[in-house]
């Protein structure tokens, strides 16, 4: 710093001065994040007023008399009427639509027809059904999936990759059902190694006092250890099914993400410094990753929590993809939408939490 | 040249492809004391490549072979990669050419330079920190502190190639390999970032490796020079006979540049030859 043209020197143009309001660093940083979040907050609520207005216009739109269903064919005119009437169906559309609204603001999505319980009741009875197997399915496709692109990519060419190749591809092209049958058939049939169909044995169901509406966590909370491992033995094989299935996603995407680092200049400079290929690759390449990896990891997430229709037929797991299933089958609207509403919403909650993610993980994103 | 710190003769790297083994370098030979060493050539003739051999970065299936390879008199050629890992950062090490790649965006400047010297000296974090501030005072950053916390994607290019320096320059090497450094620099920001690492590598009585494409940045900036054609040396000379040489080829690259003290009606066009290719070197090697 002796010399002084260095002061003012051309070099010195990449930040700006400290009170100009640094880009990304300081405090600005942090407003300028909260004021992100606050755009984020706006698009959510956008984006869940155009899910309700969808559902609103499918409800609307499908060739299903709702009046008919609620009562019946033998209904006389009279009766049919009344009911039209006491639906709201004889208001203006966009006075029906903020009733809509109103009433799922409230939590109401009406009663379903083929259970005859409200449908928020049987949501929270399926939901959490289908959620304890989706996420289990998914940290099992995250913790071998990731570490295994990761190896793929290092070793590109060497047997791991391939071994990696093979378990995608069989991964992409069986169907699903037909592994659940075989699964059960091998582990459940021949072997005895786990619980068969449902969510638990016999003498445990209703055992456990519901807080979570996940056996698993449920068990937990209730200390109650043989109801915990027969919900495990049950929830193991559908899992490990829909596990390996976003593992083989998962495994291939993070190999292409990582290949794509590990030719970058700055991988160069990670070797040029003498640094382990351990640390060249998991401290250096694999951070730059994150972003993508999340992206994937929630898209997969989120089509898991859809509900595996197949997945939850076959190990008869009465998840929210075999609920939606049977009530458009008995032509169930309020099942179906209030359904659809939910996973709608779990997928805008995704986004947001990955789009948090982002900002926290890399520096880069404004 | 006192004495000699890289001894390198007959280096090759090759590479198996379809349709046979290319060669990219082919019997490259120099000296290296402490000293600035130009390496002068077109994209392809094997500069960079002969950087990374030395570095032992050529990864398989390319093949490094050499007569000698010596750092201080002993052998560095295929050596295990965990002794070539000991060497490389510590005792060579090598800047980039364009900062905004070859630094990691989501590791802070800091990190990345505290990173190699604590792998390098084994120091704790604190006194790994001192001696980042130091570097980075040192490649003459106004504000170490805050340079320090920040990303590579909140610097400017020649404040991230002085950044790059202090990193490789923090272990202290005996060797700078610099690629290209200034390519991707503006001309305002290049000839600064020339002259601190120019000084830093003299006070420390470093050999520096120049590589670069602009004949007249290295005339001016080197102490030799060697211009490299299709994977040989096909002329070496002292940088400041640059402008006598004999060889056609650094003829011919010195008369296709534009020239300001006279005036020159058209630049002429390279014009290279088959058997340049093959030829013995007159000043022999």
């Amino acid at each position: 710093m002796t010399n002084p043209d260095m002061v003012n020197g051309p070099g010195q143009a990449g930040l700006p001065p400290v009170k100009g309001g640094m880009p990304g660093l300081g405090p600005s940083r942090w407003r300028r994040r909260a004021k992100s979040v606050g755009g984020v907050a706006v698009s959510l609520v956008l984006t869940l007023l155009g899910l309700l207005l969808v559902t609103f216009i499918i409800g609307r739109v499908m060739p299903i008399d709702p009046v008919l269903k609620v009562v019946g064919e033998r209904a006389t005119q009279a009766q049919y009427d009344a009911a039209y009437q006491a639906m709201g169906l004889d208001r203006p559309l966009w006075d029906q639509f903020l009733r809509y609204m109103a009433e799922v603001l409230r939590g109401d999505f009406g009663r379903s027809i083929s259970t005859g319980h409200p449908v928020v009741e049987d949501l929270k009875r399926v939901f959490p059904a289908t959620f304890e197997l989706a996420l289990l399915g998914t940290l099992i496709g995250v913790f071998v999936g990731v570490p295994l692109g990761v190896i793929a990519a290092a070793q590109r060419g060497g047997w791991i990759d391939q071994i990696a190749r093979v378990v995608a591809l069989v991964g992409y092209s069986m169907p699903i059902f037909w592994l659940g049958l075989m699964g059960l058939l091998l582990f459940y049939g021949i072997l005895g190694w786990v619980g068969g169909p449902g969510r638990q044995g016999i003498i445990f169901d209703g055992f456990v006092p519901t807080v979570t509406g996940m056996i698993l966590v449920d068990s937990l909370i209730a200390r109650d250890w043989a109801a915990f491992r027969d919900a495990f033995s049950h929830i193991i094989l559908p899992a490990s099914l829909l596990g390996y299935f976003s593992l083989a996603y998962i495994s291939r995407m993070t190999r292409s993400f990582m290949l794509e680092q590990l030719s970058a200049e700055y991988i160069t400079t990670a070797r040029v410094k003498g640094l382990s290929e351990w640390r060249v690759i998991w401290g250096h390449a694999f951070r730059n990753i994150f972003v993508p990896l999340i992206t994937v990891i929630a898209l997969s997430f989120g089509s898991l929590l859809e509900g595996s229709v197949l997945t939850e037929i076959v190990f008869s797991w009465p998840g929210i993809g075999q609920y939606i299933t049977k009530a458009l089958l008995a032509g169930d609207m309020n099942a179906v939408l209030g359904g659809t509403v939910l996973i709608g919403t779990c997928f805008v909650a995704l986004n947001l939490i990955s789009d948090i993610l982002y900002r926290v993980l890399d520096p880069r994103a404004k | 040249m006192t004495d000699t710190l890289l001894s390198v003769s007959n280096l090759r790297v090759s590479f198996p492809t379809r349709s046979g083994v290319f060669e990219a370098v082919r019997g490259v030979s120099f000296d290296l004391g402490r000293e600035r060493l130009g390496v002068v050539g077109e994209s392809g003739s094997g500069k960079s490549m002969t950087g990374r051999a030395i570095l032992g970065l050529v990864r398989p299936p390319g093949k490094v072979t050499a007569g000698r390879l010596e750092l201080n008199g002993q052998s560095i050629l295929n050596l295990p990669e965990k002794q070539m890992r000991a060497i490389r950062g510590s005792r060579i090490s090598m800047v980039m050419q364009d900062p905004k790649f070859s630094l990691n965006p989501v590791m802070t400047v800091g990190q990345q330079i505290m990173e190699s010297y604590r792998l390098h000296s084994g120091q704790s974090g604190r006194a790994a920190r001192e001696k980042a501030l130091g570097m980075l005072h040192a490649v003459q950053i106004r504000d170490p502190e805050r340079v320090f916390d920040a990303y590579p994607h909140e610097v400017s290019g020649g404040m991230g190639q002085r950044i790059m320096i202090a990193m490789m320059l923090a272990p202290d090497p005996q060797i700078l390999i610099a690629d290209e450094p200034t390519s991707a620099l503006d001309v305002s920001v290049r000839n600064e970032v020339l002259r601190i690492m120019d000084k830093l590598v003299s006070d420390r009585g470093m050999g520096l490796i120049f590589i670069s494409h602009d004949l007249n940045l290295v005339a001016q900036f080197c102490d030799r020079v060697l211009i490299m054609y299709a994977g040989r040396v096909v002329e070496e000379l002292a940088a400041k006979d640059l402008h006598n040489a004999r060889h056609p080829y650094t003829r011919g690259l010195l008369e296709s540049l534009p020239r300001l003290d006279h005036a020159v009606e058209r630049l002429s066009v390279l014009e290279r030859q088959d058997g340049w290719r093959d030829e013995i070197r007159p000043n022999g090697a």
